[in-house]
């Protein structure tokens, strides 16, 4: 058993779709669930879990995907250190191309920019170990799953007393957000299939506001299809009972009271920070910033750079569509100047993105 | 971005792990896990960082309790 596979189970799909099928036939009003993870939106589209769902449950992508949400000023300032002298920039894959207001990473690397791509945080902290004549700009960008690893390579650096390890951050926490969008008469959310990792950090208290202050069902689901299933049928199931309350699916890997240690960690170097979310706007407190103890790793306050005003790309649709309020298909980007080879937003440039999802995937 | 693996832990040596899937190995630090780990268990490993431990018993059950139900219901 790995853990996978039997999360995979065809019958066990086709049971639940059965019994949301039952649940939901006893309700005429529509009910909207919103994912906020980019990987539950990737799962959604790869399974085709939307066609096994009846008429009146719908499903809608919000703002799960980091690289997505993050505005171009970032992409910009991460454009402006590849074309510093002796500077390597070091990232997840999933930022390269994503275009900023004038550039991409993937352009600047061209131009002969050093941009390399790293699987963990850690091993950008050897890039600067193996070069200390070099300054190396990690780019962490991510949620509650990616921050502590970030602060666990700010930990590492400073134990290995480097001083060329700088970090530019745009970590942004979820729950926030959801408590925004909730609360958003457009979009009359009726429950949240809540992020799978991101809570194995946080823990599933953490939705507690939102289930039980704003009255909005929350279930924390895993990645598989039959996860997913299951957590939407737990849904389907507290909407038709009239009942809001967080439940955990995914009970595998997510606790109540989460990962504190991780949480530790991140508590050592970071601190809440208002954040700009593209499509959202600001929100106060939903961002984590380096703290003043290991400020000298702040690459935006120790590498000052100049850096272009930002612009957004005419005729995109990203903002509406992490918000929830359209579907990739709405956007008249979409498969015309907007595609996976020449992405104008970054929804369909992210491999967590709706557009990517909704491109490779189809409807 | 959070996407997560489930990989069983073969070695350990002090803060750090090889964790393997589908013979794929990885190295991962246990930095920022709140669980003991021990040779033969799941950890859910993401940017080379286990994050969390995975419950066997849990994802046992969870299976075993869906299939009992759908398994009745078809008798039924």
């Amino acid at each position: 058993m790995n853990y996978i596979d039997d999360y995979r189970d065809r019958e066990l799909v086709c049971g639940l779709a059965g019994r949301i099928g039952e649940l939901a036939a006893g309700r005429s009003e529509p009910m909207t669930f919103m994912e906020v993870c980019g990987t539950h939106t990737m799962a959604i589209y790869q399974y085709g879990l939307r066609s096994l769902l009846p008429a009146n449950v719908r499903l809608i992508s919000g703002p799960g995907c980091p690289v997505c949400v993050t505005p171009n000023g970032y992409v910009d300032r991460a454009v402006a250190y590849c074309r510093q002298p002796d500077t390597i920039v070091a990232t997840f894959g999933d930022m390269v191309r994503v275009p900023g207001s004038s550039s991409s990473l993937m352009e600047e690397r061209a131009r002969g920019g050093d941009v390399r791509i790293v699987y963990s945080p850690l091993d950008a902290v050897a890039l600067a170990e193996k070069n200390p004549g070099k300054r190396v700009v990690f780019l962490g960008v991510g949620f509650e799953t990616t921050a502590p690893t970030i602060a666990g390579s700010i930990l590492a650096a400073a134990g290995k007393g480097l001083r060329n390890y700088f970090v530019l951050t745009a970590h942004k926490t979820i729950p926030l957000p959801m408590e925004v969008l909730s609360a958003d008469p457009e979009l009359s959310i009726d429950g949240y299939i809540c992020p799978a990792h991101v809570s194995a950090i946080i823990g599933a208290d953490a939705y507690r506001p939102l289930a039980e202050g704003q009255g909005v069902p929350c279930v924390i689901t895993g990645f598989e299809p039959v996860d997913m299933m299951q957590g939407v049928e737990m849904l389907v199931r507290q909407v038709v009972e009239g009942r809001s309350a967080v439940e955990v699916q995914y009970r595998r890997v997510v606790k109540w009271e989460g990962n504190r240690k991780a949480r530790e960690v991140l508590a050592q170097v970071f601190t809440p920070c208002d954040a700009e979310w593209r499509g959202i706007g600001m929100i106060p407190g939903s961002g984590l910033a380096i703290n003043e103890t290991y400020a000298h790793f702040d690459a935006e306050k120790a590498l000052p750079v100049v850096v272009e005003e930002p612009r957004e790309h005419q005729g995109c649709r990203c903002g509406d569509i992490l918000r929830g309020k359209v579907s990739p298909f709405d956007c008249p980007l979409f498969d015309a100047a907007c595609t996976p080879e020449s992405p104008v937003g970054a929804c369909m440039v992210s491999s967590e993105g709706t557009c990517a999802a909704a491109y490779k995937y189809g409807r | 971005m959070c996407l997560g693996v489930p990989m069983q832990v073969v070695s350990i040596d002090g803060a750090d792990i090889v964790a393997e899937i589908d013979g794929v190995k990885r190295e991962a630090s246990l930095m920022i896990l709140d669980d003991e780990v021990q040779v033969g268990d799941f950890v859910i490993v993401h940017a080379g960082f286990a994050i969390s431990k995975l419950d066997e018993a849990e994802a046992r059950e969870t299976l075993a309790i869906m299939r009992e139900v759908f398994k009745l219901e078809d008798m039924a």
